[in-house]
């Protein structure tokens, strides 16, 4: 059964190839249709691929399929090859399925979009590359995959392509991810130096027998990490995600929030051998990598005013938890975070993707409010996703979001205090959009006649006015969109079950069942955190971790409904703390000048060289020739000067006479 | 006593009249002069060869110069056919008019 | 390693190889004017019949076979030892057969915009003289098709470029040229000083490769000799200002065969007569040659990004492009060096693809413009679909055949030359950045009155474009095939280079093929 793994990739690919011949035939919304069906195939297969796995003993739950051999040469034997074991597994189930529940979204949501098909053509080749990523047998599959999901990417982020802000966007996103891949590329290159091959199966075993040096284990590790950075928008390589929501929030669901922003953490969890094996500070950085853009990325979200901008934010801020998971050791904590937060932060995007589409496009905040009376579903399933990413018992969140905190602790009390900071600012920019959207007094009403924009605090960008003036009623999204809603509203509050501690009586056969099943695959990296102050004292843990949710949700509350205290969005936070307009002033001013620099040289000083050569030809060339002058006497005249001169030599010289 | 004519003396007349002739094409501008001035140039060099030939007892000599008539005269055509064609188009044309070909 | 006979293949198809397309110029430029549409056919005929005979070539090419094979030998000038000495290995294999194709795919891509006829001779000739540099295995004969190879692209140029023509003709031509004297120079002082060492005179490569023995002193300055003529060819930065001016201004099909094949002539020369005439001196020098590859793939990348001429940018590219082969080809791995050939070739399909549509864009606009362009996509999704594949192929994205190349080189060099590779590796980065800002100002965003009306792909042109995209995405998925038969050639080269110097090709470090560890066998 485990056998037929490839073809959880090949039912997305058959998708693509599908539209791509018969998209515009099939049109909307056929063509859509296809897509999911091919998706859900893809789940169907990994079900059943798990439950293979499932029956067998815990050491034999891996299967390699070989396609065929991909670059042979010489030492370098690299197959196109799937490894169905259970990390992989696990990831591709969570895929699948909420990739086909976007899928079925949106459906509804590019409903008379000219390019429908085309969509559809792109989310398909997207699953497809994200499958590859996920099972691939060695690094270069993988980075197959995650060059494809890059790809995708790029072209879906700048799907509307007329739009110039899309188009900036979509070339963001894949130069940015470039600066990761250039790390990806090394680190392959220094494995195979060290190993002989990509696989991860030879990798991890040298470093597990300790046959990896710590320096190679290290930089191996610590050039994934920028990779993974660039993957999975963390700082330094975060810019492209807050723009990247110019693409249609279907995208902003699957791509950049659900899926390929997990690839980084992903690559860190297969690899968690290597980082073992490396130096004490790589995982370190790591951790700190994660946990300071958790912090500052909450920090911006909390003053953004566009929803989906808010939600981005979000997903880099939680991705940063996960990384911090991954440099603690806690790597079965990352993947229960990367599932559950996969389901709230899909529920979250498309929930606002039903209110933009209720709302008639329009996305800034200020102009919502009081929707839930218009959009009940959505409001709903919405709030069930705040409280699953607030961390509100007993939602997935809160699960899964202790879990890290647990490890944070055991590994440092300074993590565990910026995670906890995050946590509060996490439950009250989540509380304080909530509230903006969907309580409070109906805004887009009072700016039905204002066709000018609202007035912009210092900083901000100016606001595009949309449609929601006039005799304007917000509506409900039709079935196809909420019924995917619905689902993972059940997924973000029921799917703390994969992880659940053994705490509140909770018996000891149903808990951890994800470490249970990632167990093989991690054992080597996980830390064994049995024995710290942390793991001993949990329930303390979880207080504070629900003091902090309260907290927050309550200065939420307190700010933005009961308007009792001031808000504070300071332009600072609104404006990303000015790192990524620092990056594009560097780029267009500094950068391109100096890059001009570099072309004017080639144009002036080399090709100078060049015609140098030329003119200084033609210019002596010009000299001699005044040489000859015409004159017969003259030339008479050298010819005597050179017979005298030649009579001399042969005398004086040569000693002639 | 009437002194014997040295072969030396020839030498010196060649060197003469060679000196006359390459003074002479250097200075005069005529055409036609300067051609008789080369003309006077090649005959003194007959001059050497003859009395080196005599001197030195060897017939190599006379058989330069009559490689040096037969050039002479070669050359005596056409150059003048050139320089009488030019002087019909330009009269009254010297050396220094004649410089079209310069670079 | 003597020449291999293979099989009994009484067809000398190599010189067919050669003769044909001259044949075909002789005949189109002897034709009457009065038929107008024969000169098009004799080309398309005969480009064809090259076509098919190089596949033919590389389908009964034996895979593991490291030497030449369907070696044609005839004595010419027995005196000097001058003969007509053809031969095929996994190096040139894939370079022959992409000549074959290319040249009929430009040939029906565009057409001449006048006087059909010359066009097409000189086209034609051109193929005959890249066919046989690639194939020529005597020194005279090479030197002969090299320079042959000049004449033909000066009047293609000339005669049907653009506005700076003829300044970019004979700044293509002198410079080129100067290059190739002292490839001359070098060639006799060769053939010279083998003399002495065989005791009779030869042009003959293997000849001289096998059995002369050149001091190192001597055989430094004579490999610099050639290497200056291929390295203006490649072009290696700093000799490289020739190839903007010449991309620019030559005439669509003069561009992709330009940048397809004659830029390779080069990178071959460095293997086949650098590499292997005089391994001590190639390695000695590799320093420099890596350094200068990869200033040129910074370099060429970061000149790219600034142009504001569509092809132009595309020229630069190939500078970027190009360096990465050459630092494939110092680096003596294995892989590095089987990269560089692969390499070769996808650029060449890449970039000649490149050239098409550049060409054809200039075809409905009328300028290659940067500034003048934009919102082409909304008008013209195919056209900008097929762009954006092949422009894709050229960032080096995985599944496309860019990706494969650049992988291997990088994976080898990474071990022999570290540091160079780190450098070289941020190539990859730079290469998306100008890419794909010059897609996003071209084809992105709103048209504007001027190019509202672009029209979409024709017929034709998406059938020339057919075999360049199915090359680029099957040389992704699948170049083992290609990468089989230029191995063994390659091999033998590397043992060439470890049997005349103290390098030594590095394993890796560890070996867990054999480890008795108890790790799990993936079955």
């Amino acid at each position: 059964m485990a056998d037929l793994v490839w073809l959880i990739p090949a039912f997305p690919l058959a998708g693509f190839l599908l539209i791509l011949v018969f998209g515009r035939r099939l049109g909307d919304p056929k063509a859509g249709w296809l897509a999911t069906a091919m998706v859900f195939a893809s789940f169907v297969v990994s079900v059943s691929v798990y439950f293979d796995l499932l029956g067998r003993e815990e050491d034999e739950r891996e299967t390699v399929v070989t396609l065929f051999s991909w670059v042979p040469l010489g030492s370098l034997q690299v197959d196109l090859a799937f490894l169905a074991d259970p990390l992989s597994v696990a990831m591709c189930l969570f895929v699948t399925f909420i990739a086909g529940l976007i899928h079925m979204f949106a459906i509804g949501y590019m409903h008379g979009d000219a390019k429908f098909s085309k969509f559809f053509l792109y989310l398909n080749l997207f699953v497809f590359s994200m499958t590859l990523l996920v099972l691939g047998e060695n690094l270069l599959v993988t980075f197959l995959g995650w060059e494809g999901v890059g790809t995708c990417s790029y072209l879906l982020i700048a799907f509307w392509h007329t739009r110039e802000s899309a188009a900036t966007a979509g070339k963001k996103a894949f130069i940015t991810n470039r600066v990761g891949d250039w790390g990806f590329m090394l680190a392959m290159f220094l494995a195979f130096g060290a190993v002989g091959s990509l696989s991860y199966s030879a990798i991890n075993e040298a470093a597990e027998v300790g046959a990896l040096a710590a320096s190679t284990a290290s930089a191996i590790a610590i050039l994934l990490l920028v990779g993974a950075v660039g993957k999975s928008a963390q700082l330094p390589l975060y810019i492209w995600l807050p723009d990247a929501m110019e693409g249609p929030t279907p995208v902003s669901a699957l791509i950049h929030a659900a899926t390929m922003v997990t690839g980084g953490v992903f690559l860190l969890t297969r690899v968690n051998p290597i980082i073992a094996a490396s130096y004490d500070w790589v995982p370190t950085t790591i951790a700190w990598i994660g946990a300071i853009t958790a912090l500052f990325a909450a920090t911006i979200a909390l003053a953004q005013n566009d929803i989906k901008k808010v939600l981005a934010y979000s997903t880099v801020s939680q991705i940063g938890y996960m990384m911090l998971a991954v440099g603690t050791g806690g790597y079965v904590a990352a993947i229960f975070h990367m599932v559950t937060h996969a389901a709230f932060k899909a529920l979250l995007f498309l929930g606002a993707g039903s209110v933009i589409h209720g709302m008639n496009d329009e996305q800034d905040m200020r102009k919502m409010g009081a929707l839930r009376k218009f959009m009940p579903i959505t409001a709903g399933t919405f709030i069930v996703g705040w409280l699953a990413i607030a961390g509100v018992p007993p939602f997935s969140g809160f699960w899964s979001k202790d879990e890290v905190l647990l490890f944070a602790l055991a590994d440092s009390t300074l993590l565990y205090v910026v995670g906890i900071v995050t946590a509060v600012l996490t439950a009250f920019y989540m509380t304080r959009q909530v509230i903006m959207v969907f309580f409070g007094e109906a805004r887009w009403t009072s700016l039905a006649n204002d066709d000018e924009a609202p007035e912009v605090a210092e900083g901000e960008e100016p606001v595009e006015t949309h449609h929601a003036h006039g005799e304007f009623k917000p509506h409900e999204s039709p079935a196809i969109m909420w019924i995917p809603l619905v689902v993972l509203a059940g997924l973000a509050a029921l799917a703390g079950i994969l992880n659940v501690p053994e705490l509140f009586g909770i018996p000891s056969n149903s808990s951890y069942k994800l470490e249970e099943w990632l167990h093989p695959v991690i054992e080597f990296g996980e830390a064994d955190i049995s024995g710290t102050w942390a793991y001993d004292n949990k329930y303390i843990l979880v207080g504070i971790a629900v003091a902090a949710v309260a907290i927050g949700a309550a200065l939420g509350w307190l700010v933005y409904l009961r308007k009792q205290i001031k808000p504070w969005e300071p332009s600072l936070f609104a404006n990303g703390w000015y790192y990524d307009s620092a990056i594009s002033w560097f780029m267009g001013n500094p950068g391109r000048e100096g890059f001009q620099a570099v072309a004017d040289f080639d144009a002036t000083i080399v090709d100078g060289a060049v015609t140098g050569t030329a003119v200084a030809v033609k210019t002596t060339a010009g000299e001699v020739r005044k040489g000859q002058t015409g004159y017969v006497r003259q030339y008479a005249g050298v010819i005597g000067i050179g017979v005298v001169l030649l009579l001399g030599w042969f005398v004086v010289i040569r000693g002639i006479l | 006593m009437i002194a014997v004519i040295e072969p030396t003396w020839y030498l010196l007349l060649a060197a003469l009249l060679f000196g006359i002739g390459a003074f002479g094409l250097l200075v005069r501008r005529n055409p036609l002069i300067m051609f008789m001035c080369i003309e006077l140039m090649l005959n003194a060099a007959n001059l050497t060869f003859v009395a080196l030939a005599t001197q030195l007892g060897d017939i190599n000599g006379q058989t330069a110069v009559f490689f040096v008539m037969v050039v002479a005269a070669a050359e005596v055509v056409v150059g003048l056919g050139i320089i009488v064609s030019i002087l019909r188009r330009r009269p009254g044309a010297t050396a220094d008019d004649l410089a079209e070909l310069k670079g | 390693m003597l020449a291999a006979e293979t099989g009994s293949i009484a067809f000398p198809i190599l010189t067919a190889l050669i003769l044909t397309p001259f044949i075909g110029s002789l005949v189109i430029a002897l034709l009457p004017k009065s038929r107008p549409e024969f000169p098009k056919m004799v080309a398309l005929v005969m480009s064809v019949a090259t076509a098919a005979m190089s596949i033919w070539l590389m389908a009964s090419f034996e895979t593991a076979d490291a030497g030449f094979q369907f070696v044609s030998m005839h004595t010419w000038i027995d005196a000097w030892g001058i003969s007509w000495h053809l031969g095929v290995d996994g190096i040139s294999l894939f370079l022959v057969v992409l000549t074959g194709i290319l040249f009929p795919l430009a040939i029906v891509a565009v057409d001449a915009h006048h006087d059909e006829k010359a066009y097409l001779a000189w086209l034609l000739m051109l193929q005959a003289g890249v066919m046989g540099s690639f194939l020529s295995l005597d020194l005279f004969m090479f030197f002969v098709f090299f320079e042959i190879v000049l004449v033909p692209m000066y009047f293609l140029i000339a005669g049907w470029g653009y506005e700076k023509r003829v300044y970019a003709a004979t700044k293509f031509f002198l410079y080129t040229m100067f290059g190739s004297a002292f490839m001359l120079v070098g060639l006799i002082a060769t053939v010279v000083i083998a003399a002495r060492d065989i005791g009779y005179t030869t042009f003959d490569l293997t000849i001289i490769a096998e059995e002369a023995e050149f001091a190192a002193s001597t055989g430094r300055w004579l490999f610099f000799a050639f290497a200056i003529a291929f390295a203006v060819k490649v072009p290696i930065f700093p000799l490289h200002t020739w190839l903007p001016d010449a991309h620019t201004q030559a005439p669509t099909a003069g561009s992709v065969v330009l940048a397809g094949v004659m830029l390779k002539l080069g990178t071959y020369g460095l293997l086949r007569f650098g590499v292997y005439l005089f391994p001590e001196a190639s390695y000695w020098s590799r320093n420099l040659w890596l350094t200068l590859a990869v200033i040129g793939i910074i370099y060429g990348a970061i000149a790219a990004t600034m142009q504001k001429d569509l092809k132009r940018l595309v020229a630069y590219s190939s500078v970027a492009h190009l360096g990465f082969i050459v630092l494939g080809t110092f680096a003596f791995t294995s892989q590095s060096m089987s990269g560089g050939v692969i390499q070769s070739v996808n650029h060449g399909v890449s970039t000649g693809a490149l050239f098409l549509f550049v060409g054809w864009i200039y075809e409905r606009r009328k300028t290659r413009q940067i500034a003048e362009l934009n919102g082409l996509q909304k008008v013209a999704p195919i056209f900008a679909a097929g762009f954006m594949v092949v422009m894709l192929s050229s960032v080096g994205v995985p599944g496309l055949n860019g990706f494969v190349g650049e992988f291997l080189i990088l994976v080898g060099s990474f071990t022999t030359a570290r540091w160079w590779t780190v450098v070289a590796a941020t190539g990859v980065i730079l290469a998306a950045l100008y890419l794909l800002w010059a897609y996003q100002r071209v084809f992105h965003g709103e048209p504007d009155d001027d190019n509202k009306s672009f029209p979409e792909l024709k017929v034709k042109e998406g059938l020339v474009l057919l075999p360049f995209l199915g090359l680029i995405v099957f040389m992704g998925v699948y170049p083992k095939p290609v990468l089989d038969r230029i191995e063994p050639s390659i091999d033998a080269l590397i043992t060439r280079v470890e049997d005349n110097t103290s390098y030594v090709q590095p394993e890796p470090t560890i070996d867990l093929v054999h480890s008795d560890e108890s790790g799990e066998e993936d079955e």
